[in-house]
């Protein structure tokens, strides 16, 4: 199951004769029934939610117990490239933080081994935006991207931007967002995996004829893929979701919206409950099912 | 080495004035040591002598701070290790977790393109007897599967050099005698160059041809086995190969063939060509193994030491041979090896007896003799390595 992902790499451990096995229940008891209430319950309103139909001579916002199944036709007819930008967009944004956070990670996780104030101090510096609200530095960035700044004019007088162009409210702004946003959630796995990398095998890898940039494809990428797979799911399931960095009031645009903005659109301002909940349906349907082929073409559940 | 190819033969290696230092204290101080093709050297050493760091300056994985290093009469000092024409049998076997132990074998001849890798991988596997795993993840062998998969890994690439760091450690007995018969038979059919670094005497002895003996980033003495261990050179040498009875004293004559010792009172006689100083104060010895035990006192005979009356203190039967500890008085201590030709032993503790041995059997030493107790009787390796390493972090404190 793709959950597994972010599940230990530990190999099972053989079961000791098991005696007592209620205290095992006692102490699920608390998170089975968190999970019970605030997943479940809500999981399975949210289906009957996507099924409802409007109450007739109603009051906008009134709906009434239903099977109206056509609202997935109807949600899909409308907001399909709200779909496919959210996806595309967590795609891309996705492989940006990968670049990005793999070589970082690299550098905190193995070559600063030999100086543990420097790993501390750029582990700090990796968590240091969680000390500043998400939608603060989301604001930050819409100010430094906005037009009449001097990286907007710097970039025309370049000649990189066209004389009437903008940078905020583009695919390019939001897909900046995100990736920037979700670095730290790349980097931390792949940081715990690597430091944990035993540069023996590298040296081995070495002595066995492979140049380092074989032995990295070969060797340091297969034994860190349980750091990229974590990473890559933490950071594409919530961007593929997020309704901040598109949304109109950040770094988005009309034309940039994705289904997350769709979904808040629908809740919130048309009232369009059943819409709303038959795309978070569809949205979470369509995440599991990428991140089940992925988990698996990626070959790690022996890794796991 | 040209891709494609394997190594034809083994290939000299040689040190010219190798240092090595790391921050706070030095590993190797100016090492020289040349070994022939096709020869199966062993470094021989206590942990911290810097045996490994040796093994990892010809491997490329360290740089040396001074000298040379030269594989084949060409100098690879400044070589990356992947392309030097050596492999290396990690003491960690560093197996690759997330390849089978065919991939983990074929790994070095995919990087140079040698044809079919896959069926020589098996040929490979098929000599270390693990062929029938080749599927497994190396996670899923015993510690000595994983060390066969190791040496396994690293002959495949049939390398100039084949560099073997304590590659037998993990090993039962059993298995231990077969890998090194195996290591042996695959050194002789191959012709290659090993280099084999190990704190196991024993290992030492019986796989290589010559034996260097390690200290503190020196070596002590070099020379096929037998004469290591008939004639060591040091202290160091004769307690760590085998157990040695040192004795300190004057030397008071040197005339004709011997040069003859006093101590406590006894003189004994060492062949002038057997002792490295032939005067002042010096250390002789002789294997215990040598020392023939007495009830009633021998009689004086040309090319007889003795030594004695002393007591019995210690007698431990080991089968094949029995092991006594005779204290002389005025000479302390004295460990005698005797063959159980009878059963049982021959003397109980506390029994009076005397000890001979031949002339032609004892030793002398070049160290100094050293002040403070005069005879480590104390010779097993351990004991030794705890103390050589006590003493470099003494060392390391001061410096």
């Amino acid at each position: 199951m793709a959950f597994a992902a972010f599940g230990s790499s530990a190999a099972p451990v053989e079961q000791a004769p098991r005696k007592k096995s209620w205290i095992a229940w006692v102490l699920l008891a608390p998170g089975l029934a968190y999970l019970a209430l605030f997943f479940l319950t809500p999981f399975v309103s949210l289906i009957l939610t996507s099924l409802q139909a409007p109450v007739e001579f109603g009051d906008v916002g009134q709906y009434q117990t239903a099977f109206k199944i056509e609202n997935y036709a109807t949600v899909i007819e409308q907001y399909w490239p709200h779909f496919l930008r959210a996806f595309g967009y967590a795609l891309v944004a996705t492989f940006f933080a990968l670049v990005i956070s793999y070589p970082l990670a690299y550098f905190i996780g193995v070559t600063a081994r030999k100086w543990p104030l420097l790993q501390a101090l750029m582990l700090t510096l990796v968590i240091a935006p969680f000390f500043i609200s998400f939608l603060l530095r989301t604001l930050a960035w819409k100010q430094l991207m906005s037009d009449d700044t001097p990286l907007v004019h710097a970039l025309k007088a370049l000649s990189i931007l066209p004389p009437d162009g903008h940078l905020t409210g583009t695919a390019f702004s939001v897909i900046f967002g995100l990736t920037y946003n979700f670095i730290p959630f790349m980097t931390l796995p792949i940081y715990t995996n690597l430091e944990r990398l035993d540069t023996r095998y590298l040296e081995a890898g070495a002595d066995l004829y492979a140049k380092p940039s074989t032995t990295f494809w070969k060797v340091t990428v297969p034994l860190s893929m349980p750091g990229i797979v974590s990473g890559t799911l933490l950071t594409f399931i919530p961007a593929s979701g997020d309704f901040i960095n598109a949304s109109s009031t950040f770094l988005g645009s009309a034309q940039t919206q994705m289904v997350g903005n769709a979904i808040e659109a629908n809740f919130l301002n048309l009232l369009n409950y059943p819409a709303a909940s038959a795309m978070s349906v569809i949205l979470m349907a369509l995440i599991l099912v990428i991140v089940g082929i992925y988990v698996k073409r990626s070959g790690t559940e022996d890794l796991l | 080495m040209a891709a494609g190819t394997f190594a034809e033969a083994g290939a000299d290696l040689e040190l010219v004035g190798i240092t090595k230092r790391f921050p706070g204290f030095t590993a190797i101080e100016d090492l020289d040591l040349t070994i022939p093709a096709g020869s199966f050297f062993a470094l021989l050493g206590p942990s911290g002598c810097g045996k490994t760091t040796t093994l990892r300056l010809v491997a490329g994985l360290e740089q040396p701070t001074a000298g040379r290093i030269l594989i084949g009469g060409k100098d690879v000092t400044n070589v990356k290790p992947f392309k030097r024409p050596v492999n290396t049998v990690f003491q960690s076997y560093a197996l690759f977790p997330h390849m089978t132990v065919l991939e983990n074998v074929a790994f070095g001849l995919r990087r140079r393109r040698i044809g079919d890798p896959l069926g020589k991988a098996h040929e490979a596997l098929r000599l270390v007897e693990l062929d029938h795993l080749a599927s497994r993840k190396p996670q899923q062998l015993s510690g000595g599967q994983q060390q066969r998969v190791a040496l396994a890994r690293a002959v495949v690439n049939r390398p100039a050099l084949l560099l073997l760091d304590e590659p037998l450690g993990a090993l039962d007995l059993k298995l231990r005698r077969q890998m090194q018969l195996e290591l042996k038979t695959i050194q002789n059919e191959v012709g290659l160059t090993f280099l084999h670094v190990t704190h196991d005497q024993e290992e030492a002895m019986t796989m290589a041809d010559t034996v260097a003996v390690m200290n503190r980033g020196e070596i002590e003495q070099m020379g096929a086995p037998e004469e290591l261990y008939e004639l060591p050179k040091t202290a160091f040498v004769a307690n760590f190969l085998g157990q040695s009875n040192l004795f300190t004293g004057t030397v008071t004559s040197s005339s004709g063939a011997t040069i003859v010792v006093e101590v406590a009172g006894v003189k004994l006689e060492v062949p002038k060509e057997r002792a490295q100083r032939h005067a002042g104060e010096v250390t002789i010895g002789v294997r215990p193994e040598k020392l023939l035990l007495h009830t009633t006192a021998p009689k004086k005979a040309a090319g007889l030491n003795i030594l004695g009356p002393g007591r019995v203190t210690d007698v431990s039967f080991s089968g094949v041979s029995t092991q006594y500890q005779v204290v002389i008085p005025g000479v302390g201590p004295v460990s005698v090896f005797a063959q159980n030709m009878v059963f049982g032993p021959v003397v109980n503790e506390g029994a009076e007896v005397w000890v001979t041995w031949t002339v032609d059997h004892g030793f002398g030493l070049l160290d100094e003799p050293e002040p403070g107790p005069k005879f480590a009787s104390d010779t097993d390796t351990r004991t030794i390595a705890v103390q050589t390493r006590d003493e470099l972090l003494a060392e390391i404190e001061e410096a």
